[in-house]
């Protein structure tokens, strides 16, 4: 049975890559992912975690050593921040091509300069199209749960790809919250041994990381953009089965009151708890508002997205990274793009918030929906709350 | 046991491994390489019981152009800076695994190869974390060129001085590279790791020990090779092999080893040769009066000799 | 217009997983055409010393045995280089032009 604890949610995270019994950490420090990795190593130290802790010297090593574990065959974690991010950024372009799943846990904090170690979501946005999974955890007990799934749908055969599991920089990774602790029994019912499906044996040697001319490289990107669309498909059948395991079932979107939401927040994170709240309190005043929150970031959930916005008027789409010389933050561009290519006509507003750890309050969703609501659609994105 | 004492199998002219090479021909090297003669000969002294991982570079670019390979055992090539930082992931999985019982029960070296550029340049940070963790099956070698031949010939730290290269060109105010050559085999001993050496292909069996010895000490390893360049150091392509041994007998690039810190000489050059002689058949370094040859001869005895002094002071046995 | 096309190495379904090679499959790729002289050896000054098989770049030579006693050169490989006359201590063997 699951034990109920209180736990900081960077503890969790490190106890969840315990319980998955991972064979090789590589990390490197930078708030604030550290107390993740701390406590990895205070595990391996303690002997209760049997992996090799490799205290690299920069998050580009860090990476490289992790794409070379999991190559060797190795179950492969790491965590990183912000500009720990940005230095592996060579690195995290190579693993998913050379098809090492390797799992990293991302506490999402914003890019320098200024620099600051606050929380958005500039790492994680500036990374979006390198062929990584991406998920999104809103608390403690997904924090925990999405980094078992993680090594699951990774490992998969019909994927084989790293994954970046995101939580909101201290709002998150530092809460003490309320955590149901699995059994160890329970999470190998859900998660089998480790099979690399292309490994460095010298038994059965191959060669991996060849050089890729005009004539090949457009089929090697391709072919490995095709595995992250279809690991949709395992991403579900992951979440149905942690549900089968724990009780706890996962979607690749998810909402809150939005079946008769005329007007829709779209959001990613933990900011989404805040909006709930704001929620509950705009439908008290009898307005027709709802959530939907992008858990699977990449591969994009289409269909799923799409089913859950058709009803709606309005769509209000928070981004929590400013892409300067563009009308759009990343999540704004991809939803108007596929909503308009679909056929669907809600009105689509974009709303800039929360960056650099600027707070983020049920009165900023309340400015939203009356933005989104006006009838006039703004053509950028609007910076909710910046002093000019 | 001292490290200068574990025992390995030495290649000899009588045992000399006659079978496949475990580098196959069919790659792209340039004519007469001296590099891809050195990749060789380290490789074939290992045979295929060992996981080998490659730097971007001329090594890398001539041996793995899809949709093959010339490496017979397994192969990874990530980027150019991190071979050594992919290597110490390989070197941690390998070690995790046999302790797990998931991988094979048997100690499986993991040797780094890049060159010059990717080890003393974009490449050095890696490094030194790599030998300063001390990974236990862990070599590392340096094939160096002495420039970025993979890119066309441009200088890199470990170019010589006075090389003309096409980042260190001659003209009306420049003679060539103007820094002398890093010395990466002193800052990989400064790390303390059990095992420093130097190599040539000329010596092809000193080679070949080192590598083997290189791989029987338990700790990491860095072996620096002399790799000569026909195209890069406009030679002809038939004296890569006569470079090697005048480089040695000059004194230019002295032959030894560095282990637990005390130094021995394998090749010790008490009358060199002129360095002329060695700059002679180079067109890098053809722009180059007496009096720039009597400034380089200078800096290269008093190097050596620090060496020997080196050697004197702190000997192996 | 019609869709532009270029000479693919393989389709996209083709491709193996991670974009791998299989060990030593170089040997496919015969670089003996880049040759425009070709070692020929002299058996009668020949020592069997070994240097030209110890210094070929390319591994080409193969050890023929104690009964031939000598080494020989695969040409499907060999790119004319010429180290191993040059380092043939009894000059046994001679680069010599292809003829084409």
């Amino acid at each position: 049975m699951a034990k109920r604890v209180g736990m900081e949610v960077s503890i969790a995270v490190a106890e969840a890559v315990k319980l998955a019994d991972a064979d090789v950490i590589a990390a490197y420090p930078i708030t604030p992912q550290t107390h993740i990795v701390e406590h990895l190593s205070e595990l391996v130290a303690d002997g209760e975690l049997d992996a090799a802790y490799i205290p690299v010297e920069s998050e580009h090593s860090a990476m490289s050593s992790c794409i070379g574990s999991s190559a060797a065959g190795a179950r492969t974690f790491t965590a990183t921040s912000s500009q720990g991010l940005a230095l592996m950024n060579e690195m995290i372009y190579i693993a998913p091509v050379l098809r090492t799943p390797i799992v990293l846990a991302i506490a999402n904090r914003a890019l320098s300069a200024p620099i600051n170690i606050w929380n958005d979501h500039s790492d994680i946005m500036s990374v979006r199209d390198t062929g990584w999974l991406s998920i999104f955890a809103e608390n403690g007990q997904e924090a925990l749960d999405l980094t078992l799934a993680s090594f699951r749908i990774a490992e998969d055969p019909a994927v084989c790809l790293p994954i970046s599991m995101n939580i909101d920089g201290f709002t998150l990774s530092h809460f003490i919250e309320p955590i149901l602790m699995p059994e160890k029994a329970e999470v190998d019912k859900f998660l089998p041994p480790y099979k690399p499906q292309l490994w460095l044996d010298i038994k059965n040697p191959i060669s991996i990381g060849l050089l890729g001319g005009p004539e090949c490289y457009t089929e090697a990107r391709k072919a490995t953009d095709d595995a992250l669309w279809g690991a949709k498909r395992v991403v579900i059948k992951a979440f149905d089965e942690f549900n089968q395991v724990f009780g706890r079932q996962y979607h690749v979107v998810e909402t809150y009151r939005h079946e008769d939401a005329e007007t829709i927040i779209v959001s990613m994170g933990s900011i989404s708890e805040t909006a709930m709240t704001a929620i509950d309190e705009m439908r008290d005043q009898g307005q027709k508002i709802g959530l939907v929150r992008l858990r699977l970031w990449r591969p994009f959930p289409e269909e799923e997205f799409l089913a859950a916005v058709s009803k709606a008027k309005n769509l209000a789409v928070i981004d929590r990274h400013m892409v300067m010389g563009c009308s759009s933050g990343p999540v704004g561009l991809e939803v108007k793009s596929l909503v308009y290519n679909s056929g669907l006509r809600p009105g689509i507003s974009n709303f800039l918030l929360g960056l650099g750890g600027r707070d983020v309050t049920r009165d900023d969703f309340k400015y939203i929906h009356e933005k989104a609501t006006s009838g006039q659609v703004q053509a950028r994105c609007e910076i909710v709350g910046v002093f000019e | 046991m001292r490290a200068a004492d574990v025992p390995f199998e030495k290649v000899t002219n009588k045992n000399f491994p006659k079978g496949p090479d475990s580098l196959a021909s069919g790659h792209r090297a340039c004519q007469g390489c001296g590099e891809v003669l050195a990749l060789r000969l380290l490789l074939k002294a290992l045979g295929t019981d060992f996981i080998a991982v490659s730097a971007t570079g001329c090594m890398e670019v001539c041996t793995g152009p899809y949709p093959q390979s010339a490496w017979r055992m397994p192969w990874i090539h990530v980027a150019f800076e991190n071979a050594a930082a992919v290597a110490s992931g390989v070197e941690a999985a390998t070690h995790v695994l046999r302790r797990k019982g998931r991988g094979h029960d048997q100690r499986i070296p993991v040797v780094a190869v890049a060159g010059d550029g990717g080890t003393a340049d974009i490449g050095l940070q890696a490094l030194s974390g790599a030998l300063e963790r001390f990974h236990e099956n862990f070599v590392y070698v340096c094939l160096d060129n002495e420039a970025y031949m993979n890119t066309g010939i441009q200088r890199s730290s470990a170019t010589p001085f006075g090389a003309n290269t096409t980042t260190s060109p001659i003209g009306s105010h420049s003679k060539g590279q103007y820094t002398w050559k890093k010395n990466m085999p002193a800052i990989a001993a400064a790390h303390g790791v059990p095992y420093v050496a130097t190599a040539n292909p000329a010596f092809h069996l000193d080679l070949m020990n080192k590598i083997r010895r290189a791989v029987a000490i338990e700790g990491p390893a860095y072996i620096h090779v002399y790799a000569p360049c026909p195209t890069g150091w406009r030679m002809k392509p038939e004296l890569a092999v006569e470079s090697g041994r005048l480089a040695v007998s000059t004194r230019i690039f002295p032959l030894y080893e560095v282990i637990e810190g005390r130094y021995q000489i394998n090749r010790k050059v008490d009358n060199p040769t002129p360095i002329a002689d060695y700059f002679k058949a180079q067109g890098r370094f053809r722009h180059l009066k007496e009096d720039d040859v009597a400034f380089i001869t200078k800096r290269v005895n008093a190097d050596y000799e620090r060496l020997v002094d080196l050697a004197e002071k702190f000997p192996v046995d | 217009m019609t869709k532009p096309t270029v000479d693919a190495m393989a389709k996209v379904g083709d491709l193996p997983m991670g974009f791998t090679a299989k060990p030593g499959s170089t040997v496919a790729f015969k670089t003996g055409d880049w040759r425009s002289v070709r070692p020929v050896l002299d058996r009668e000054k020949c020592i069997y010393c070994g240097f030209c098989y110890f210094y070929c770049p390319d591994g080409v030579y193969q050890d023929m045995g104690k009964d031939e006693k000598y080494y020989k050169a695969d040409l499907d490989f060999c790119k004319g280089c010429g180290i191993c006359a040059h380092e043939c201590p009894k000059k046994a063997i001679t680069m010599t032009l292809e003829e084409v």
